[in-house]
């Protein structure tokens, strides 16, 4: 199951359409990647709205995304973890710490934004 | 159901979920159930190559519950009391799966021959 | 071999004459009816049962109940009798009609139809004992149909009672925008946790809330389990991109925390709801500054 990856203004917005698995994150991470500086992207977004399971392996993945990200000089934000799974998530023992994580893609673009602003709030963030 | 690849795991979380969806469990549970079924699968196709989950309903003192038993004939687990413990992996994972699964259900039996195999089963029950 | 044809035969004769004697005593009843049931509304006023009801109510539902147990004793059948004892307790439960009274017109009823019994067949002393013996598990089995209905209807009625405190207990509230409130008053035992976390995780995404204070200066204490509860609900909101402020913490529950080696950099805490509103409105971009007095302008104007 492919991911489609989008391309807006400075951002690239990734957008799963359905369970991952281990083999499909791991592309995922591998095309974001090296898309990111291909393209220039400031920001990337990952639209997880569609996952209704996030285990240990697709938060691991996700976080090493935002971290290589990161390294190439992008933000990473996860958006869309529907409350449930978020709650699975925590009772796992896993979290994401340090990586931003917004309600949806629309909040997501706003944190990018507010970002790019420098120094802003950072609401959803890891303090 | 047998596990032997990456898409078997994905494939036995949605019959986990399904079954249990139909048991009347609420949306939160659905989410725990599914997690739970992701790591023990994963866990077969990463340490054993295959084995197989079984998902049934169960009932006991009135109570009525979901239960999953992931089983296989691969290495076993060396040290159990290490394996349950946050972190600890012999993979490179987050070492979450075991200690995470505990968290995850109300009950947690395990059960592993060094050489064997390995037979793990979870239940929880509906509130 | 002969032996065992000749208890066949004899049980049948004697579910026969059960049959037979029930029959007959149903007769008699209904023969009886509006003697009897007049009979018993007598006793029910007098013994002080069903006050909450007047006299023609008790008397149309003891007309009702007569019938229903006259019903059952002919067709050994209870479902009517059941689902009229549930309708029944509907009606009378929120009234304020108690267990006793309901157990109570029950026993009155059976003495009433026994005691006319024995004024029946007292010539009779056999006969009377046979009767009885026809008639006694019967009624014994009705008065337990009727007093289970009614304690089962009390109790889901109490099921949905507890149901709809529960939800009135976490109320969440948006003061403004982006902006959620849940104030907790009580103890929150595991099962009010759950849903704590569920109204707040769902509060998050319905209201598109970006903080979240949760308020706890009425949580008298909280035991580990539910604090490590609250700690990852914090951190589940988190991950849908909110942040919550945990107001009013009590110094026990501040222990409960410390004890529980609770990771501070996870949780924003903040003295009082007032401060945790403000902190909120900082996190928004919100400035509040006091109004102005009208300027000179707007009073000539």
């Amino acid at each position: 199951m492919q991911v489609p990856i989008l391309k807006q203004g400075a951002y690239l917005i990734a957008t799963v359409q359905s369970a991952l698995t281990d083999e499909d994150l791991k592309q995922l991470r591998d095309t974001l990647v090296v898309s990111v500086s291909k393209v220039r992207a400031r920001g990337v977004i990952v639209d997880v709205t569609a996952l209704d399971v996030i285990d240990s392996f697709a938060t691991r993945t996700l976080r090493d995304v935002a971290h290589m990200i990161r390294l190439r000089g992008a933000e990473t934000v996860i958006v869309g973890i529907q409350p449930e799974v978020a709650f699975s998530m925590v009772k796992l023992g896993l979290s994401l710490e340090g990586i931003a994580t917004s309600l949806d893609l629309e909040e997501g673009l706003a944190y990018l934004d507010r970002k790019g602003k420098g120094p802003g709030q950072e609401v959803g963030t890891h303090r | 159901m047998p596990i032997d690849c990456d898409a078997d795991i994905v494939s036995a979380r949605q019959k986990g979920r399904e079954l249990a969806s139909q048991c009347g469990f609420p949306t939160t549970d659905l989410a725990v159930i599914a997690t739970a079924i992701s790591e023990l699968a994963r866990n077969i196709v990463r340490y054993a190559v295959h084995g197989e989950v079984l998902v049934r309903l169960v009932e006991a003192d009135g109570k009525r519950g979901i239960e999953v038993t992931a089983s296989d004939d691969g290495p076993g687990i060396a040290d159990i009391t290490l394996a349950l413990q946050d972190g600890y992996s012999t993979s490179g994972g987050l070492g979450l799966g075991l200690p995470g699964t505990r968290r995850l259900m109300d009950e947690f039996e395990l059960l592993s021959d060094f050489g064997k195999g390995t037979k793990v089963t979870v239940r929880r029950w509906k509130r | 071999m002969a032996n065992t044809q000749d208890f066949a035969t004899l049980a049948e004769a004697r579910l026969e004459t059960t049959a037979s004697r029930l029959r007959e005593l149903v007769a008699h009843l209904r023969q009886q009816r509006a003697q009897l049931r007049e009979e018993w509304a007598r006793l029910i006023t007098e013994a002080k049962l069903l006050t909450a009801m007047t006299k023609e109510e008790i008397f149309a539902e003891a007309t009702s109940v007569y019938d229903n147990y006259v019903e059952a004793l002919e067709t050994g059948t209870y479902e009517a009798l059941q689902a009229y004892a549930r309708n029944l307790s509907e009606r009378i439960i929120p009234r304020g009609v108690e267990t006793h009274e309901v157990v109570g017109i029950v026993l009155l009823l059976r003495d009433v139809l026994a005691r006319s019994l024995f004024a029946k067949y007292r010539e009779d002393f056999n006969k009377l004992n046979r009767i009885l013996d026809a008639y006694e598990p019967a009624a014994n089995r009705i008065a337990g149909t009727v007093a289970v209905g009614f304690v089962q209807e009390r109790e889901r009625i109490i099921r949905e009672q507890q149901e709809a405190i529960r939800e009135l207990s976490t109320p969440v509230l948006q003061v403004r925008e982006r902006l959620l409130i849940l104030p907790i008053i009580g103890v929150i035992d595991p099962q009010r946790t759950r849903q704590l976390t569920e109204q707040l995780l769902r509060g998050i995404r319905t209201n598109r809330a970006k903080v979240v204070v949760l308020d706890i200066t009425g949580v008298p204490y909280i035991d580990s389990p539910v604090a490590n509860h609250l700690v990852q609900t914090v951190e589940a909101a988190r991950l849908l991109g909110a942040n919550v402020i945990v107001t009013g913490l009590s110094p026990e529950i501040a222990q409960t925390l410390v004890n529980i080696g609770v990771d501070l950099g996870k949780m924003n805490t903040v003295g009082d709801l007032q401060g945790g509103i403000e902190e909120a409105e900082r996190l928004l971009g919100y400035k509040v500054v006091p109004m102005q007095e009208p300027t000179a302008a707007h009073v000539v104007g």
